[in-house]
């Protein structure tokens, strides 16, 4: 009952633990008589010589006992010759026993305190120790008890209060609330089940983004608070043309090795209407002997080349798509209309595959199409930008990229790591790109790009790229 | 980019003074160099084979330079050094001088045989060239950067060196049957033919890749001197009768190929670096080539043209204010000599033939930007008013997705290209239905096709993912390609909506009410009138038989549902029911 009020939380027990010691029908019998060692001794002591026989003719059963316990404490002695048992001249000093007088009986004293101290335990030590003159009280009770003159008894006793939430009638216990009880009010009459708030709580049912989509949407919406305009790149099959030649990429160029990039078997080409003659001639001009005040590559430019189908290895392939349409509408309109273009889309690379490399990665790029944009205004666009990814201090590095020209790459600091890493690369397209397209040299085309993984890897702190893209990136 | 590895003490003192690493460092990046890596060989030996076998090597600091892809001229110690100290302003540009020979010149007389093959030859000499140690290991380590390089392994131009005194002239190009050349070619003992080089080198680490430039021609291209001796079967492997020591002196360079332009440029290149060691400096004897026309040239061309650029061209498309002089200066400073000529605002820039990569203006442009430091350029906002806008399919994308998400699934992002296997046999389908894009040149399996459905790989993630707790609730929003002759490049992407549900259920009501969802959001109502969806019972190898529907919505099938079949969970190794759901999100724009 108590523990259940417990549980409630109603009242506080505390439970104590005690003994008491009470004396067995010998043990009275002794407090009267004396204890049979005493009344053996004194007789012996009177006496000064006998033998067992008398004193087992004088005491009886009691006799052995108090034989017993003085041979055993050597307070008397059986002189080998004669059988007769006398006081020892060792022992008569022991248990309150002088040479010549006997002075108490001891065992009588003690199961006299017990009787009556007996229910009180610390006062019964007390007395007992008899202010520290005797140290092995607890030795003496034992004694007594194996001598089966005491019993002792386990008690104990709770203390209880009162808590504040103490009630004089006992509501039902329910473990938590449910609809029906909360109707009417009817949960008061309950007492609730109290939470183990140290529990983890149940892992819930969730939907996730990826956090690559995550990331993408962060960068979509850098660029649309920037004014930028989102190009279609829905396209992964792409042709030579328009992902190399169009931007002014030799057909010899690296890049455009096997070992590089992915060529299709099927749709081995594009098809031969694929674009009007006029551009193609102008890219076919360019490449073989150069225009527009450019010496070009001097090579033999092969249209068949231009037509293998890639997957595209970057999505410049699809910037350079939407500047021909732009480039389409200038030369009719006469005046270009300032543009500012991104896209997020995913590349292909025939690389090989390592903890940083993937065949397949995202790439970001942003364009401002305008009239006299330089440099100044790359580096200051890329300061915006990068701003809002959380990259504060920015460097560049000259470099060479064979469509930008001057080309920058972009070293951002990471705050955390205290070091430069590179977060992109920039430049201003090469006129011999534009120019062919049908733009006017006044019209500038600044450019920047950087991959959607190593950002996000950067971020999270993610060491393998497997780990962000792919069947095992974690669900 | 190529990497360009000097030895840092002999770099300094060429410099005529020491860096830091990171004063070093700091002076590549303001140039457009970077500062890879700083080693040793016995480093780079004890990484690649262990410390047993570096035991030996030397422990010279190098420095490993990136340099940018088109600057030829700084692909060894000479050319670095001599373009840092020009940056610096510590020396003037040195003039290359072409001469005439005090007697006769030579001559590379090219047949019309090589025509077929590699059809262009120039050559130059390098007289009273004093070589040492590190050098010459410059000179033939320049000659490997420029053939792996603009070169192209030696596919559009091959070099040949070679020791003029053991040779005589004049020297012939030309082309002849594999069996019919016989020679001792560099670092072997004995002679063999042309056919058995092609079988030994076979296994050559180094020159098994160049096998297949010349492997299937009848004609093989090879130079002969006047006494029949060859000098070399490019772009094999040169003679070793002529084989150039640290001791030659007077040396004969050959560059065969296939483009003319290139192998000019790298005939530039090797005299303009290596005549700095010659007893009359930078300068070049000149070699004639005669063509199969009858014609002849002399090479190298060393040509040094001026380029006229204005000043307000240049501020303008940097971005700075600077005045004409100054302009030139930075120039100057990048190895293009420059000066204000005209009005004033017109500057004269000589390119020499170090600076093939200037071909237009803008190449003008970049070297005075660097040259002012692109870190000193004021930054500046552009004035443009422009309104932001998204790609429609991309915004329904972006909002469907996380309505997904909200639905309780998670997204995943798969690759594009996976195996035939995963699109057609997995799925119980001919790989010809799917008229998927094949890919001509995948390094493994992994990367055959496109997909053309985006539920392999939302098994494959499964199956990737088999400890996770049950039911697994997944999906993907991504394009797919097929092949499509209506677009110029014959295939087009679609933009795909993938779900699947796997649990010891096959919990199809689940994927069926995920397509309620999306309806919902997509604003289409259940029903056949116009506008609406309904699904009607359908088959398809990958579903269990009477266990898939086929989606219609708005007047044309856009996908289906179901639950998989049996052979497909086995193929994808799962081993529970899964239910999917595949649309094209196309047709709700």
């Amino acid at each position: 009952m108590i523990k259940t009020l417990e549980t409630m939380y109603y009242v506080i027990n505390h439970v104590k633990n005690y003994n008491t010691y009470h004396l067995t029908e010998e043990g009275f019998l002794y407090v009267k008589q004396g204890s049979p060692e005493f009344n053996v001794l004194k007789y012996i002591f009177k006496k000064v010589k006998c033998t067992m026989d008398e004193i087992k003719k004088e005491f009886g059963k009691e006799g052995d006992i108090g034989l017993n316990i003085l041979f055993k404490n050597k307070t008397i002695e059986l002189n080998k010759l004669d059988k007769s048992i006398s006081c020892s001249k060792n022992g008569k000093k022991s248990n309150g026993f002088t040479l010549n007088n006997i002075t108490e009986d001891v065992t009588q004293k003690y199961l006299d305190k017990i009787n009556t101290y007996g229910e009180k335990e610390n006062i019964l030590f007390e007395k007992i120790c008899n202010n520290g003159l005797v140290k092995n009280a607890n030795n003496i009770i034992q004694e007594l008890k194996k001598r089966k003159l005491i019993e002792i008894k386990k008690n104990s006793y709770s203390y209880i209060i009162k808590t504040n939430r103490f009630e004089t009638q006992i509501k039902k216990n329910i473990t938590d609330l449910n609809y029906l009880l909360l109707k009417n009010d009817e949960y008061t009459k309950y007492s609730i089940k109290k939470y183990n708030f140290f529990s983890s709580g149940k892992k819930i049912n969730k939907g996730n983004l990826h956090l690559l989509t995550k990331q993408m949407k962060a960068f979509k919406d850098i660029f649309i608070s920037l004014g930028f305009e989102e190009m279609n790149t829905q396209n992964y099959v792409e042709s030579s043309f328009w992902c190399f030649d169009a931007l002014y990429i030799p057909q010899q160029h690296p890049s455009r090795d096997l070992q590089d990039t992915f060529f299709i078997k099927e749709p081995e080409k594009c098809q031969n209407d694929f674009i009007d003659n006029f551009y193609i001639n102008n890219i076919k001009k360019i490449h073989t002997y150069g225009d527009y005040d450019s010496y070009g590559w001097n090579y033999n430019w092969q249209l068949e080349e231009s037509k293998k189908n890639v997957l595209r290895t970057h999505t410049t392939a699809n910037s350079c798509r939407t500047l021909f349409n732009l480039a389409k509408k200038y030369k009719k309109q006469g005046y270009i209309t300032p543009k500012k273009y991104f896209s997020i889309d995913r590349v292909f690379r025939n690389e090989n595959l390592d903890s940083t490399h993937l065949a397949e990665f995202h790439q970001i790029e942003g364009l401002m199409v305008g009239e006299r944009l330089g440099l100044s205004h790359l580096i200051g666009t890329l300061t915006a930008f990068y701003k809002y990814i959380g990259i504060h201090q920015l460097k560049f590095k000259p470099t060479f990229n064979p469509y930008t020209e001057p080309s920058m790459e972009i070293y951002g600091y990471h705050e955390e790591n205290k070091k430069w890493l590179e977060v992109g690369n920039s430049g201003i397209f090469r006129p011999e790109m534009l120019l062919s397209m049908g733009f006017s040299k006044d019209v500038s085309v600044i450019a920047w790009g950087l991959s959607l993984e190593r950002p996000t890897m950067i971020k999270y702190n993610i060491k393998n790229i497997r780990d962000l893209f792919g069947y095992k990136s974690v669900v | 980019m190529p990497t360009v590895s000097v030895k840092r003490d002999l770099l300094f003192q060429a410099l005529g003074r020491t860096y830091t690493d990171e004063e070093f460092d700091e002076l590549c990046f303001e140039f457009g160099l970077e500062l890879d890596e700083i080693t040793s060989e016995k480093e780079i030996i004890s990484k690649e084979q262990g410390t047993v076998k570096a035991a030996g090597a030397s422990d010279v600091v190098l420095y490993k330079i990136d340099v940018p892809a088109n600057r030829y001229d700084l692909l060894c110690l000479e050319g670095l050094v001599r373009g840092l100290q020009v940056f610096k302003e510590r020396i003037k540009a040195p003039v290359y001088k072409r001469v005439m020979p005090d007697g006769k010149i030579q001559k590379l007389i090219i047949t019309e045989e090589t025509a077929k093959i590699r059809p262009f030859a120039v050559a130059a000499v390098l007289r009273n060239i004093k070589f040492t140690k590190d050098r010459y290991d410059s000179f033939i380590e320049l000659q490997e950067k420029l053939h792996q390089n603009i070169c192209r392994k030696r596919a559009l131009v091959a070099i040949g060196t070679h020791d003029l005194d053991t040779l005589s002239g004049p020297f012939t190009y030309t082309a002849k049957r594999p069996s019919d050349i016989k020679f001792k070619p560099l670092n072997k003992t004995k002679e063999y033919t042309a056919c058995e080089l092609m079988n030994i080198y076979k296994t050559d680490n180094h020159l098994k890749h160049y096998l297949h430039i010349i492997e299937n021609k009848p004609l093989y291209p090879v130079i002969y001197d006047s006494n029949g001796v060859i000098l070399s079967m490019p772009p094999i492997i040169n003679g070793d009768h002529s084989r150039i020591t640290v001791n030659t002196r007077n040396i004969f360079i050959e560059c065969t190929g296939t483009d003319f332009t290139k192998a000019k440029i790298v005939l530039d290149i090797i005299v303009t670096m290596f005549s700095e060691y010659c007893e009359n400096q930078f300068t070049v004897e000149a070699a004639e080539v005669v063509f199969p026309n009858g014609k002849s040239s002399t090479f190298p061309e060393l040509a040094y043209r001026k380029e006229m650029v204005r000043a307000d061209l240049i501020n303008k498309k940097v971005g700075i204010r600077e005045t004409p002089e100054n302009l030139a200066k930075l120039l100057t400073r990048m190895y293009l000599k420059s000066e204000v000529i005209g009005d004033g605002n017109q500057i004269e820039i000589e390119i020499p033939p170090t600076r093939a990569d200037i071909i237009h203006a803008c190449d003008i442009v970049e070297d005075a930007a660097i040259a002012y430091g692109y870190n000193n350029i004021q930054m500046t906002l552009p004035k443009t008013y422009t309104i932001a806008n998204q790609f429609p399919l991309n915004k329904l994308t972006e909002l469907l997705r996380y309505d997904m998400a909200a639905a309780g699934f998670t997204e995943v992002l798969t690759f594009a290209l996976c195996s035939q296997e995963d699109i057609a046999d997995k799925l119980g389908l001919d790989i010809s239905a799917t008229k998927a894009v094949h890919i001509s040149n995948p390094k493994t399996a992994e990367f055959q096709v496109a997909r053309t459905t985006l539920l392999p790989g939302l098994l494959k993630t499964i199956a990737a993912n088999r400890k996770m707790p049950l039911p697994l609730k997944l999906f993907e929003i991504s394009d797919i390609v097929i092949k499509d002759s209506d677009t110029d490049v014959g295939a087009k992407n679609y933009r795909h909506l993938c779900a699947v549900y796997y649990n010891k259920n096959p919990g199809f009501e689940i994927i069926h009410g995920l397509l309620d969802r999306i309806m919902q959001l997509l604003d289409v109502p259940p029903g056949e009138d116009k506008g609406g969806y309904v699904i009607k019972a359908s088959e398809g190898p990958a579903f269990f038989p009477g266990r898939c529907a086929e989606i219609f919505a708005r007047g044309q099938s856009v996908g289906k549902l179901g639950v998989l079949h049996p052979d497909v969970i086995t193929k994808f190794e799962l081993t529970m029911p899964c239910s999917s759901l595949e649309i094209n999100i196309g047709p709700f724009l």
